[in-house]
């Protein structure tokens, strides 16, 4: 078998400071090249942290990161220099929920596409800028010669947004990591953007990580899900087996929360409570505290990950197929 | 049918436009432009459409937050202004925004945040710290535990909660949600809708429900309105729409949202481009711009609310109206009266 694109291997992210935040707390997973994994969480679930770490973006200074980080063959928690320069924007890049994070407001855009690709790949200012005319003629932006010309505070929102991917694909990266990309964005804007990024992943041939908090965001993008709460992945699967057969307690809350099937005039069923605080490693089910179907032992020992099928994961005492069965 | 509730007819608000040299006007905003609906008592009317459409101006015309350039609202069959004052209006129409934190001030517990209203309304003192107790219970507080909490020390969810209870507070019969659950994470937002069920049926409330999620909106609410720059582009009953929208803005709008199906994912969006903004609207049908089916009619006559068949069901497009001279239209002559 073919090494992966991406390998966590028991990832722990912990910020220290006045307070110490166990963000991230164990997470393992692997991308094959070409291949859409959708990360699906609520906020503070540990999603951008991760993504973040992928590209060594953390406050080194406070942050305490554990485990294994692989992308393309190099351990990226070693990567210094040069080498971590090439591997951001050249083997992998992001792209933001708010595209200002990504783009440079006193640079036109076909500067800034330009300006990359010729420090990725040492080409000369024309054709940094025929390749910044291409990238914007691919990510489908009207009229892209003069738009080449144009600052991002001169776009609508959804065209910063087909902008700063184009900035984030000019050199051709591996691996796109995509942090909410289309979370601001109308509806009708939104499924363009998700379209145009299906569309290029394809045609480039790369591997993406997509995080959101929407599961119908999840489904129009990903090959696989990953399920993410405190810090932990609760459950992998097909998109298709997570959608029509959930397995943890928190996907089943989730996919009733996000109304999938509710009937009007009756009550939903909502998880109650709220996430844990992450002030601590977790020493037990971190969802415990609102499981429906909590059993003895859940809020004293941390439930093992249960291998269910090749590509299911499920991390619950409850997922383990009853012997014999 | 009785009379209803709430009665808007030709609601207009216009803003100035500033900029350019010292200040000058510039153009203007046609926010909400001539739009006319009616609530039932005890119903849920949804309001959707895109960013800048103007639901939340809507919403602030109905509270009084802002004053109607022209148009008229009813309450109750009084008029506001000749037979309702405008106090009694701002009591009996509450309104929760979606920011949960800026609605509450920090140096207020959460009791006297409640409180706080009643009393400046006339209510003494222990009475309305009673009435902010009782309310808490009422929206999953516990008051032993919430009462003296101040805003940052609750969750987003639980903040959400509070601002239900201090529009409670005043006994209104309308409350508007403008985006009242949108920044809660999804496992929270069920528990709020819950509770907002909950409330609608025990104190016999109307609501006034703004969201850009679809799915939430379908769930909740009676019917439904579709704006489209500052317009009225569909108003009918929940499902009437959502089966069969009339308006092929609602049908756009419907077709955006993500597929929750694998095996159907979307493959193509249903418009182009970013949302229009409403500063020079384009003449005849608005949307005409974007509209796949849009004709020589379109462009040249403002089609106008049109009553569909189905009862409470109106759409403004040229397709539904017989005669309009849209290619899609019925001739007037096939038309029986
Ligand atoms: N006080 C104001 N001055 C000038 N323009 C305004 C003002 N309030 C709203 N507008 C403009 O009126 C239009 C309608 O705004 P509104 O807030 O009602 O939209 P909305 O439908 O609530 O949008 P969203 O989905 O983004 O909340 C927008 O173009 C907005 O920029
Ligand atoms: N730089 C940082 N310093 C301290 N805490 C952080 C930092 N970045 C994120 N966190 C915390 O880590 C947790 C996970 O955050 P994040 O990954 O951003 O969540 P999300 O799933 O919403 O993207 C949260 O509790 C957040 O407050
Ligand atoms: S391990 Fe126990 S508490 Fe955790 S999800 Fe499974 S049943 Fe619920
Ligand atoms: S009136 Fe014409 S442009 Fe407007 S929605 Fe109908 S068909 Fe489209
Ligand atoms: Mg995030
Ligand atoms: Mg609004």
């Amino acid at each position: 078998m073919s090494v992966p694109l991406v390998e966590l291997d028991n990832l722990t992210v912990r910020f220290h400071g006045e307070r110490t935040v166990h963000a991230v707390n164990g997470v393992s997973f692997t991308l094959k090249a070409g291949e859409t994994l959708g990360i699906l969480g609520e906020s503070g679930s540990g999603k951008s942290v991760t993504l973040k770490t992928l590209l060594r973006l953390l406050p080194e200074n406070r942050t305490e990161i554990g485990g294994g980080v692989r992308v393309d063959g190099a351990d990226i928690l070693k990567l210094e220099g040069r080498a971590l320069a090439d591997h951001r924007g050249g083997t992998a890049s992001m792209i933001f929920q708010d595209p200002m994070l990504a783009l440079d407001p006193v640079y036109t855009i076909g500067e800034q596409i330009a300006e990359a690709v010729i420090r990725h790949e040492g080409v000369s200012s024309a054709e940094g800028m025929a390749r910044a005319l291409d990238m914007l003629t691919r990510v489908r932006i009207p009229s892209p010669e003069r738009r080449l010309k144009a600052y991002p505070h001169e776009m609508s929102g959804g065209m910063r947004q087909r902008a700063m991917i184009a900035l984030a694909l000019a050199c051709r990266p591996k691996l796109l990591l995509a942090d909410e990309p289309t979370t601001a964005l109308d509806a009708t804007v939104q499924i363009q953007i998700l379209l145009l990024l299906r569309d290029l992943q394809r045609e480039f041939g790369m591997g993406m990580i997509f995080v959101t908090h929407d599961i119908g965001v999840a489904v129009e993008v990903s090959d696989r899900v990953a399920v993410m709460y405190a810090g932990e992945i609760v459950e992998t699967g097909s998109v298709r087996d997570l959608i029509r057969d959930p397995r943890h307690p928190y996907t089943k809350g989730l996919l009733a929360a996000n109304l999938h099937g509710a009937v009007k005039g009756a009550r939903l069923h909502a998880i109650p409570g709220a996430p844990p605080a992450l002030a601590e490693a977790p020493k037990a089910c971190s969802f415990a505290p609102r499981c429906p179907v909590k059993v003895s032992g859940c809020d004293i020992n941390r439930p093992p990950s249960v291998a269910l099928g090749e590509a299911r994961q499920v991390r619950c005492v409850l997922a383990a197929p009853a012997p014999g069965a | 049918m009785s009379a209803p509730l709430l009665s808007v007819s030709g609601l207009t608000k216009h803003f100035p436009l500033k900029g350019g040299l010292f200040g000058r006007s510039t153009g203007t905003v046609r926010a909400v432009d001539g739009i006319t609906f009616d609530v039932a008592e005890g119903e849920t009317l949804g309001i959707v459409g895109e960013s800048g459409c103007g639901k939340s101006t809507t919403a602030r015309l109905l509270v009084d937050l802002i004053t109607p350039d022209s148009g008229s609202i009813r309450l109750g069959g009084k008029e506001i202004g000749p037979d309702l004052s405008v106090r009694d209006l701002r009591r009996q129409v509450q309104m929760v925004f979606q920011d949960s934190y800026a609605s509450l001030n920090p140096r207020l517990t959460m009791e006297d945040a409640i409180s706080f209203g009643p009393m400046v309304g006339g209510m003494v003192g222990h009475k309305a710290v009673a009435l902010a107790r009782d309310l808490l219970a009422r929206v999953g507080l516990d008051p032993a535990r919430f009462a003296g909490r101040y805003p940052h020390e609750l969750s987003g969810g639980q903040r959400q909660r509070v601002n239900i209870a201090r529009a409670l507070a005043f006994s209104p019969k309308i409350v508007v949600l403008d985006e009242a659950v949108s920044a809660l994470d999804k496992s929270v937002e069920a528990q709020v809708l819950n509770l907002l069920a909950d409330l609608k049926a025990e104190l016999g409330l109307t609501y006034i429900f703004i969201s850009h999620d679809l799915n939430v909106v379908r769930y909740m609410s009676d019917r439904v309105m579709v704006m489209y720059l500052g317009q009225v582009a569909e108003i009918g009953p929940v499902e009437a729409l959502y089966s069969a929208p009339a308006h092929p803005y609602s049908r756009a709008l419907l077709a955006a949202m993500p597929s929750m199906d694998p095996d159907r994912r979307t493959m193509e969006a249903p418009l182009a481009g970013d949302p229009p903004n409403p500063i020079n609207p384009p003449p005849g049908c608005r949307f005409h711009t974007r509209c796949r089916l849009a004709d020589t009619v379109c462009s040249g006559t403002d089609p106008g609310l049109y009553v569909m068949p189905e009862a409470g069901h109106l759409a403004a497009c040229h397709i539904h109206i017989p005669g309009s001279g849209h290619r899609d239209a019925k001739s007037r002559a096939g038309v029986t009266a």
